[in-house]
């Protein structure tokens, strides 16, 4: 019963994967539109972009690892 | 570690290509026991010495190709270590050279079919983090003095605001080295763990085509995964370093 419910909740975890992609597509957006509107300062932000990019992507990678610790390791 | 099953499907499991093993027979695995870790770890290192060994070894004014590779490598983390940190942070370039070195090999190295992905392993990432955290903090308190303590607290948010946020920057600063190093070790497995998995697919008769086509698609995503995340740790503890350089906001 225990495993089953564990199995659950690694798959309500897995909802923070899709979470972290709107956070990864919010971010690349509005780069993008930024960066369209004056190209001439999109190059200087390129580094901030990425910064943006891993911290809203380190949240989905905590919730897969949750998942996997709820999977495998409890 | 795959064996065939009745109905014609692979059985593996997703992460049993994270097992450390020792390189020579079975047995424990202790501290100095040379592993497939250690190995993967070691060729990573052999791949740096040769492409900036010997490519720079003819110091051409016209670059080889492999003079050009180390070339272009290094004018863009010298770059960057200056746009971030400043012309007095040059002088830790070589820190952030290594760490950039190493993941972007070990990264790259692990794509190479049935090979071990060290920065995989969270033991290691966490020593690369960590190491990061120690570095630039000792260095804040060197440089700064206890004016380094000034990172935390915003001297120009509301005087009420201050103490909270003090606070909230402190935890902050103590989940860098966490952060830093799982999203590391965590994009790696997870793209390695779901090559594994469009691999156990690809077994089925009816959903082959499909899942050969998606550990294609998964590879190229991984080729650019692995650039980025080599970069992001970069960068990041380029920012850290900035702070400990710079603490005054």
């Amino acid at each position: 019963m225990e495993g089953e419910l564990a199995h659950i909740g690694a798959g309500l975890a897995a909802i923070g994967s899709g979470a972290a992609a709107i956070g990864v597509g919010t971010v690349a957006g509005n780069y993008l539109a930024g960066a369209l509107r004056n190209p001439s300062a999109a190059a200087g932000q390129t580094a901030t972009l990425f910064i943006g990019l891993a911290f809203a992507e380190a949240l989905g990678i905590f919730a897969f690892l949750v998942s996997l610790l709820l999977m495998f390791a409890v | 570690m795959a064996e065939e099953k009745a109905e014609g499907g692979l059985v593996f499991h997703p992460l049993d290509q994270f097992i450390v093993k020792p390189l020579f027979g079975d047995g424990p695995v202790h501290w100095y026991t040379v592993t497939n870790l250690t190995l993967w770890m070691a060729l990573a290192l052999l791949a740096i010495v040769g492409v900036f060994v010997l490519g720079s070894r003819g110091r051409a004014v016209i670059p080889t190709r492999l003079q050009s590779i180390g070339e272009l490598i290094y004018g863009f983390i010298y770059k960057m270590v200056e746009d971030v940190c400043g012309k007095d942070g040059v002088r830790y370039f070589p820190y952030i050279m290594t760490l950039f070195l190493f993941i972007l090999f070990s990264n790259y190295l692990a794509l190479i079919p049935m090979s071990y992905s060290p920065t995989s392993m969270i033991a290691v990432t966490a020593i690369l983090g960590f190491g990061v955290f120690f570095a630039v903090t000792i260095l804040g308190f060197v440089k700064n003095g206890p004016a380094f303590l000034g990172l935390f607290w915003m001297s120009d948010a509301p005087a009420i605001l201050r103490p909270i946020i003090a606070v909230i920057e402190v935890i902050s600063y103590f989940v860098r080295p966490v952060s830093h190093s799982i999203r590391l070790a965590g994009n790696i497995m997870a793209g390695h763990a779901v090559l594994k998995v469009f691999a156990g697919f690809a077994a089925l008769t009816l959903v082959s085509p499909v899942a050969i086509f998606g550990i294609v698609a998964i590879y190229g995503l991984e080729v650019l995964v692995c650039g980025i995340q080599a970069y992001v740790f970069t960068i990041l503890t380029c920012v850290y370093l900035k702070d400990a350089l710079h603490p005054a906001h």
